[in-house]
């Protein structure tokens, strides 16, 4: 250890690797390629998590939507082709009967699945658009971002059925002057006089919805339009620990029960989870960090046998000036710590200069896809992978460095001498 | 100083062996300087081998400044070479990325010597052969003499008990070679015990002491009036 430590020994090793630079700058750059792509492609791979994650941010993970269709088999003497229409009471017992759900909130819309869209006037101008019936739990599984000023629809709103609405960027745009602020504002929606409380901020990212669209309260739409207890369609967020996918199958299991549906029947109840979906992305994205790590270990390796060969080389090339140091008295305990030395030393040298390098491409990529249309952000390497890499590059440097160290100490210093 | 009894040395070729040396006897005494002559495959490096610690006996004995050198490890040897012996190859065998100084401190490194008292001796030896001028110079920068005296400086600098010199003016013109027996002749004037490897008659006679080997077998030992090489220079 003590020789490790030694500042005779690093001269020496400084000394033969700065002599022969050309050997060294070639060692160095195999690895150093190896790592950096090592570095490149993970930093990517987290880039890309992190990317789907942001489009997803709005969205609760673990959420599902449930509706409606009509049967498809006979059942307890109904006969097929029965349409289904769920209910308000749907949703409380599908919270009581299933502890994982966290959030229920009914829906209904017009203007998208049936129904024309909301004739909207005011002042003269004029739209058709979509409108929602919500209570405000559903903000708790789609966010909806609200300009400031506004807000959502509250549980004053639902318990008096009061006639205010909440609407998108594009109605603002299409029914108000630009320096006109909404807020306060009235719009007749179907004929009836709304009061604006809140613009809501449109993001992309699945979905049905868009930045037209016109949310009141649920209470408020089923008078409006006559549905009574009718429900379009549950949005349903399970607690983070659930298993979404059960959750879906649990609910559509008590709904089929509720309406005597028979619980073969696939077609019945229908329903999209988005926890599956993001579920999906995330193995994607979590298969490009594994391939990522696979293939970025593999080019390490590459380099770091790169390093061997070019040190048996070396060794070979050397032959001679081991053979003298040997003759004037090195001893093979310091032959062989001189060649390992060297090749950990390249290796750690190629292997840090690859994550600066690495760590430069990546913000680099950062800088080059900001505000693109494209799901990558702040593409990181955590630390303890790039420690580990470092640490598999000296235990790998080591590795391959007995070789020639093996090699450059079987040679007998006479032989070494001799030849020529 | 060197004493060595009836050894013998042969080497495997293939299925048969090779006997090199036949049982050699032969002592040095402290301050000696003695040429081993004989033409190519008498044994006269396989003995410098021997002696230099590169190669092991098979039979027989070998002490040197009163120490048995037997059963060597490499670790041993290597030891011992640093602390007895120095070595002057024919073909200098300079360490051609490190300066004429770094390749005479060299064997000081092995003693573990500290790198400014390093410097300080390599220089004093540089100085001795008359090439403190060229400390910083590589190799190849250098002249085939400058090349062995910057050889025989290494060789010094470890303050060794035994000079070993084998072929050391064979890479060299006569003029060079009688500058190098010059330098190798002081060295020995001051005290130091040297042998020297050699088929040049002309080297041969600048020694005290001139060793015929033949087939493996000394036949020819004298002691000679030593010709000063100064004469020529």
């Amino acid at each position: 250890m003590r020789f490790l430590f030694d500042s005779n020994t690093w001269q020496e090793i400084f000394g033969s690797i700065g002599k022969n630079r050309t050997r060294t700058i070639i060692t160095v750059i195999g690895v150093l390629w190896g790592i950096l792509i090592y570095i490149v492609l993970s930093g990517a791979a987290k880039g890309l998590d992190n990317g789907f994650e942001k489009q997803f941010q709005n969205v609760a993970m673990n959420s599902m939507f449930t509706w409606a269709q009509s049967t498809s088999m006979p059942y307890k003497g109904f006969k097929t082709g029965r349409q289904l229409q769920l209910k308000l009471n749907d949703g409380v017992l599908l919270k009581n009967r299933i502890p994982e759900i966290q959030y229920i909130a009914p829906r209904n819309v017009k203007g998208i699945f049936g129904g024309s869209p909301a004739q909207t006037i005011r002042n003269g101008k004029s739209g058709n658009y979509a409108v929602y019936g919500d209570y405000p739990i559903s903000t708790k599984i789609a966010t909806k971002k609200i300009y400031d000023g506004g807000r959502f629809i509250n549980d004053e709103d639902i318990e008096g059925a009061r006639k205010v609405c909440v609407i998108g960027e594009r109605t603002q745009k299409e029914l108000f002057e630009s320096e006109e602020n909404p807020i306060g504002g009235y719009i007749r929606i179907d004929n009836v006089f709304f009061q604006v409380v809140g613009v809501h901020k449109y993001t992309p990212g699945g979905g049905f919805e868009s930045d037209s669209d016109i949310y009141i309260p649920f209470t408020t739409f089923k008078k409006l339009y006559n549905t009574g207890e009718n429900v379009g369609w549950f949005a349903i967020a399970a607690y983070d620990d659930a298993d979404v996918v059960q959750v879906e199958e649990n609910v559509k299991a008590v709904l089929k029960s509720i309406h005597n549906v028979n619980p073969k029947d696939e077609r019945a109840i229908g329903s999209f989870n988005l926890g599956e979906i993001f579920n999906r992305i995330v193995g994607f994205a979590k298969g490009l960090t594994f391939m990522s790590l696979v293939v970025g270990i593999a080019t390490i390796l590459a380099g770091v046998i790169g390093i061997g060969n070019i040190l048996l080389i070396s060794v070979k090339e050397r032959t001679k000036e081991l053979g003298v140091r040997r003759a004037l008295g090195a001893t093979p305990k310091e032959v062989r710590s001189l060649i390992i030395l060297e090749s950990v030393f390249l290796t750690m040298l190629a292997g840090i200069m690859g994550i600066i390098l690495g760590a430069g491409v990546l913000s680099l990529i950062n800088k080059l896809t900001k505000g693109m249309d494209f799901p990558y952000s702040n593409p990181t390497v955590p630390i303890p992978y790039v420690l580990g890499a470092l640490a598999i590059m000296v235990i790998l440097g080591t590795l391959i460095g007995l070789i020639p160290a093996q090699r450059a100490v079987s040679i007998k210093p006479i032989d070494a001498l001799r030849e020529e | 100083m060197i004493e060595i009894k009836d050894l013998h040395k042969s080497y495997k070729m293939g299925s048969n062996s090779l006997h090199v040396l036949k049982g050699i006897n032969f002592s040095v005494e402290d301050g000696e300087l003695v040429a081993i002559m004989g033409s190519s495959g008498s044994g006269k490096s396989t003995l410098l081998n021997i002696l230099g610690m590169l190669d092991v006996l098979d039979e027989g004995s070998y002490t040197l400044d009163g120490v048995p050198i037997k059963d060597l490890n490499e670790t041993k040897a290597a030891q011992y070479r640093n602390k007895f012996l120095g070595f002057v190859f024919q073909s200098f065998n300079l360490i051609n990325y490190k300066s004429a100084m770094e390749n005479v401190a060299l064997p000081l490194y092995y003693q573990k010597v500290g790198r400014k008292e390093r410097q300080e001796k390599a220089l004093k030896y540089l100085e001795q052969v008359g090439l403190r001028e060229w400390a910083d110079h590589l190799p190849s920068e250098l002249s085939g003499g400058q090349k062995q005296r910057v050889a025989i400086a290494r060789a010094m600098a470890a303050e060794p008990k035994v000079l070993l010199a084998d072929e050391p003016t064979g890479a060299l013109d006569s003029t060079t070679s009688y500058e190098v027996m010059d330098l190798i002749q002081k060295i020995n004037d001051a005290g130091n015990t040297i042998l020297i490897v050699t088929h040049e008659p002309d080297i041969a006679d600048m020694c005290k002491r001139i060793v015929h080997l033949k087939d493996g077998v000394i036949v020819e030992d004298k002691k000679i009036t030593q010709v000063r090489a100064s004469q020529y220079v």
